[in-house]
């Protein structure tokens, strides 16, 4: 595969930036962006048909130059199947987010498409990025059109969640920070060369002492766990999802939060083995907290955005579970609960957003039985909400299956019976039973609120009256905004297998390193313990 | 003593010119008067090309000459088309009425004399290479500084705060100088080598020790660290904003040239990470109050001046982490040298800084320049240059990658943690998060919010604007450049602390 194909990922989205801004006013804005777009789902399905599957972990199309020499900063790209396909995920929410904008976004069009895009570009850049300078900065810059869109389009409490996100976010990561120069550093003195390149320093890092490991995994969980975000860190979350308008929240929901995820699979796990298998039980207890926590504030909510935004954080909890698992089965269900979870809660946040639209609530007491008035809108309120329960058939069955799964045979009983599955003692069938109630409760809050949306006698907000431009139920454009996540969630869900096979290789690369990793500090640590020392 | 001169030609050029500045500050012709300007540009700039080809010098940091003159220089030529119009606007408009030019009403020929002079003391600290020339040298640094501040602007506050400011640096002063003493006392010499010399045969001894830490608490005061930053905000916010621009670097670039010169003689050990551990200490505790009062206090300002004067305070102790982590070893690379890191981000915050300083200078309201938060919402939608540059220095500022501010704290952070500092580190990165909110805070403020008509027109005097662009513009382009400034900030920082006179006698014994 060639970089060309990568490179033009990152730069045909802030070619479309600029079009945007110099290119006239807000109306051409909105088709500037739509095109741009577009344009860059080419080089996306050019990656996807070159990919060599055969060699899924190995990191292909990569290049690279230099730019800060003395910082060792150089632009190096490179992607494995995973990282492939969370770029293709995200490619694919850039011209669904700008289509969900249309009616939407009436006031200062050029800054909110140009920022979008910018932030497309930033997003790719994090998955491509083989650097860790890189990969930090692409991270980090993602804030910043984040911020701006919810701060300059979000709704009455914008401020205060566009700042909350911002430092909440910015805080974690720069202690991330800290944590991967010391990963660094550690890499220097045991290579006698500074480098940043991720594969030199995942290699070195798993020579680091327990202590070490741990002080590092603490670092990078300050910063990814905000990101997910996990309990108890996640109180931004719902805030900025409220707040954010329909593309924010999708974008939100769909790729931001996954940098979390991202950055545990890709950092944490590969730099502090040994510390991630002893502390796994802890972020299993924290994820399942979150799983069950979120879940039970979904169940009282009347905002139907917030209940979306607190049902994120209880996925997610699923996805962190199955990377706590630290098995095939687990981490393969948590990077397929990636991709997933992108498409079903970006396509409930899209049909939030459309009825917004039309009725100026996101409050159920007010609004309720709109399938007599908005069948097509009903079908697909319907369909979504069914792929985030878990149906099978639908996405969110085989991700959150396979996360339970790996929960449960992460076990000493399962490790001994041959299967070559967890890395070390995680956890067991408890943990999978506990978090499993996270999936019934996750059933009773999304058909709560599909039966008093959707159900009973038609109820509208007093002085409701129609849309000036939108009619009663969802337009053309609406609908083939919702296809693509539609069709994906259907694909994901009759042909797992496709996907599974597609990262099977990247994650049982990453289990032989934990496996090594953490055999290795064990046999550090039992030297110490019986006293070997000069 | 020849060989003295040599080093010092940049300052004779700057000295040359400050003596034909005072005369055509007051000329009577008002062509000549305006040519005041351009000829300070044209002796920095010949200071800045007499500065490259600068032999090294014998002090602790050979190669620190040329970088150091230079960013001087560079700095100088970026705050000069700032100052235009802080003095004499009535007298000229005056002049520009018919009426006949004044002389003893002027201030015109000092103020940029003394902008002149500040620099040369600038540039003689980074040459010093004894004691005497150190204090000398701080001090031709901040004199005219006081005088500026005065100067600067006819308001009671500006007169408050230069007295303010001057006595303050007078005990500033007074406790270095005491610490010198002390220093002269327990090695014998005045000769900054000779003392690391001493120093590093004998061990500091309590004299020594005594010295060092008083000599630096006094150094401080140059820096506005915790606890000699009392004097800072009201001082940047009395000031007119571009003498603050000034102030917000030139002392602050000389009190860190005096700490390298100070924590130097005591040494950082062969590995580098060997600082005498009370000098250790204090460097450590301050540098954390520093970092963290300065960006407390910053949160709760209206002020966009005190904001500034509290998060120059704060970025002093970010530099402070660059001083403890120290030259690195023999032949470190850059992600280790500490002192590197803070060459490199003296650069990085002197134009960021500069900038946010040059927007608020030119915007005025009948004479008042812009200061509150108020005063520069929407500046984006109303003058979009100014607001950009705005935009774009308070995110460096804030250390958003992948600007400039970014670049230079991971220097820092690198230094910090390789030299095992890591709960130093630590506090830094949850500094810069806190500095985030009232940097953000700007940036919502002038390219987010809507604009309300507050009077605040663009100043009359264009060149303020200019350097406004020229910071924004420098933060961007000196990212571009950052990989030869970090070289340039590497050479420079090369910590030599063999006496002169000892070296042959190393040489000739390693030959046998």
């Amino acid at each position: 595969m060639s970089p060309l194909w990568t490179i033009l990922l990152i730069l045909v989205p802030l070619a479309g930036a600029l079009l945007v801004i110099f290119g006239g006013d807000g109306k051409n804005a909105y088709r500037d962006a739509l095109w741009a777009s577009i344009a860059s789902l080419v080089p996306a399905v050019m990656m996807l048909i070159r990919f060599d599957y055969t060699r899924a972990a190995e990191f292909q199309g990569a290049a690279s130059w230099t730019w800060i020499e003395q910082l060792g900063l150089r632009l190096s790209i490179g992607t494995d199947s995973i990282a492939l396909l969370l770029i293709a995920l995200t490619v694919l929410l850039g011209p669904v987010c700008v289509l969900a904008s249309k009616t939407a976004i009436t006031k200062h069009r050029r800054m909110y498409y140009a920022w979008l895009l910018i932030l497309q570009a930033a997003m790719v850049g994090v998955f491509a990025s083989r650097d860790l300078l890189m990969f930090y900065i692409c991270f980090e810059f993602t804030l910043l059109p984040m911020f701006v869109l919810i701060r300059m389009f979000g709704s009455t409490n914008r401020v205060a969640a566009s700042t909350k996100f911002f430092l909440y976010t910015f805080t974690g990561s720069i202690i991330a920070l800290a944590g991967l120069v010391y990963v660094v550093g550690f890499a220097a003195d045991l290579n006698g060369a500074w480098s940043l390149d991720i594969g030199v320093l995942t290699a070195a890092a798993a020579q680091m002492s327990a202590g070490q490991q741990a002080m590092v995994l603490g670092a990078l969980l300050a910063g990814f766990a905000v990101k997910v975000p996990l309990f108890p860190v996640h109180t931004w979350l719902p805030l900025a999802h409220t707040e954010a308008p329909t593309a924010g929240s999708v974008i939100l929901a769909g790729v931001l939060l996954k940098l979390g995820t991202y950055g545990i699979y890709r950092f944490a796990i590969p730099m502090a083995p040994a510390a991630f298998t002893e502390y796994a039980p802890a972020i299993a207890t924290l994820s399942i907290v979150g799983i069950i926590y979120a879940g039970l504030i979904c169940w009282i909510q009347d905002d139907i955005k917030k209940l979306v935004a607190y049902s994120s954080v209880s996925h997610l909890g699923f996805c962190v579970l199955g990377l706590a698992a630290l098995n095939a089965a687990g981490l393969s269900g948590s990077v397929l609960y990636m991709l997933s979870h992108g498409l079903s809660t970006g396509g409930l946040f899209l049909m939030i957003g459309f009825m917004y639209e039309r009725y100026h609530t996101r409050d159920m007491r007010k609004v309720s039985g709109l399938a007599s008035k908005m069948p097509v809108w009903a079908f697909f309120m319907v369909f979504f909400a069914m792929a985030s329960v878990g149906l099978p058939g639908l996405n969110g069955f085989p991700s959150e299956l396979l996360c339970l799964i790996g929960a449960f045979q992460a076990d000493e009983a399962w490790t001994l019976a041959g299967e070559p599955g967890a890395a070390g003692v995680t956890l067991g069938p408890w943990y999978a039973a506990v978090a499993g109630l996270g999936m019934v409760i996750a059933a009773m809050y999304l058909l709560i609120m599909v039966g008093r949306i959707c159900f009973g006698p038609l109820v509208e907000p007093e002085g409701h009256h129609a849309h000036a431009v939108l009619p009663d139920d969802l337009n053309t454009r609406e609908i083939i905004t919702l296809l693509p996540l539609a069709v994906g969630c259907l694909v994901f869900g009759f042909f797992p297998g496709l996907l599974l096979d597609a990262i099977h290789d990247p994650v049982n690369q990453t289990l032989e390193l934990v496996r090594a990793g953490s055999a290795a500090a064990a046999d550090t640590a039992g030297a110490f313990t019986q006293g070997v020392r000069p | 003593m020849i060989e003295k001169l040599a080093i010092v030609w940049p300052e004779i050029i700057l000295f040359a010119t400050t003596c034909v500045v005072m005369l055509t500050g007051q000329w009577p012709v008002c062509a000549v008067r305006r040519m005041t300007p351009w000829l300070a540009a044209v002796g920095l700039i010949a200071a800045i090309g007499a500065a490259m080809a600068s032999p090294p010098s014998d002090g602790l940091y050979p190669d620190l000459v040329p970088y150091a003159k230079s960013l001087v220089g560079i700095m100088g030529l970026m705050i000069l088309p700032l100052l235009a119009g802080t003095v004499d606007r009535e007298l000229e408009a005056g002049v520009a009425r018919g009426e006949r030019f004044e002389p003893l009403r002027s201030n015109g020929a000092e103020f940029y004399a003394f902008f002149l002079f500040s620099l040369t003391g600038l540039m003689l600290v980074a040459s010093s290479d004894t004691l005497i020339w150190l204090f000398l040298a701080l001090e031709l640094t901040s004199l005219p500084t006081y005088m500026m501040v005065t100067l600067s602007s006819r308001s009671t506050r500006a007169h408050e705060a230069g007295v303010k400011y001057f006595f303050l640096g007078a005990l500033g002063a007074a406790i270095f100088l005491y610490g010198f003493t002390l220093l002269y006392g327990a090695t014998g010499s005045v000769n900054i080598p000779t003392i690391a010399a001493h120093f590093a045969e004998h061990g500091l001894g309590p004299i020594g020790l005594a010295g060092v830490l008083i000599s630096l608490i006094g150094l401080f005061f140059k820096i506005a660290a915790v606890p000699m930053h009392f004097y800072t905000p009201d001082v940047y916010q009395g000031a007119a904003s571009p003498v603050s621009a000034m102030l917000a670097f030139v002392p602050k670039m000389a009190g860190f040239m005096a700490i390298f010169m100070i924590v130097g003689s005591a040494g950082w050990g062969p590995d580098g990470t060997g600082l005498p551990v009370p000098v250790e200490a204090l460097l450590w505790v301050v540098a954390a109050m520093t970092m963290t009062v300065g960006n407390v206090l910053a949160l709760l300002q209206s002020s966009v001046k005190r904001m500034m004067a509290y998060s120059s305070i704060a970025h002093s102790g970010y530099m402070l982490v660059g001083v403890i982590a120290g030259p690195g070893g023999d032949g470190a690379s850059f992600w280790r040298n500490g002192l590197a890191a803070v060459l490199f981000y003296l650069l990085c915050y002197g134009v960021m800084n500069l900038g946010v300083f040059a927007v608020l200078a030119s915007l005025e309201r009948k004479g008042q320049e812009a200061d509150d938060i108020d005063d520069i919402r929407g500046l984006v939608r109303t003058h979009p240059p100014l607001g950009w540059s705005m935009v774009i220095c308070c995110l460096a500022l804030l250390g958003f990658p992948p600007l400039l501010g970014f670049i230079g704290k991971v220097g820092l952070i690198t230094s910090g943690i390789t030299s095992g500092h890591l709960a130093l580190v630590i506090i830094l990165a949850i500094n810069s998060a806190i500095a985030a909110l009232y940097y953000l805070r700007l940036v919502a403020a002038v390219y987010l919010e809507p604009a309300s008509d507050t009077g605040f027109r663009p100043s009359r005097y264009g060149s303020r604007q200019v350097a406004a662009l020229v910071s924004a513009g420098g933060v961007l382009v000196l990212l571009l450049m950052s990989n030869r400034l970090i070289t340039a900030a590497d050479d420079a920082s090369r910590y030599a602390p063999v006496a002169p006179e000892t070296a042959p006698y190393a040489e000739a014994g390693a030959n046998n």
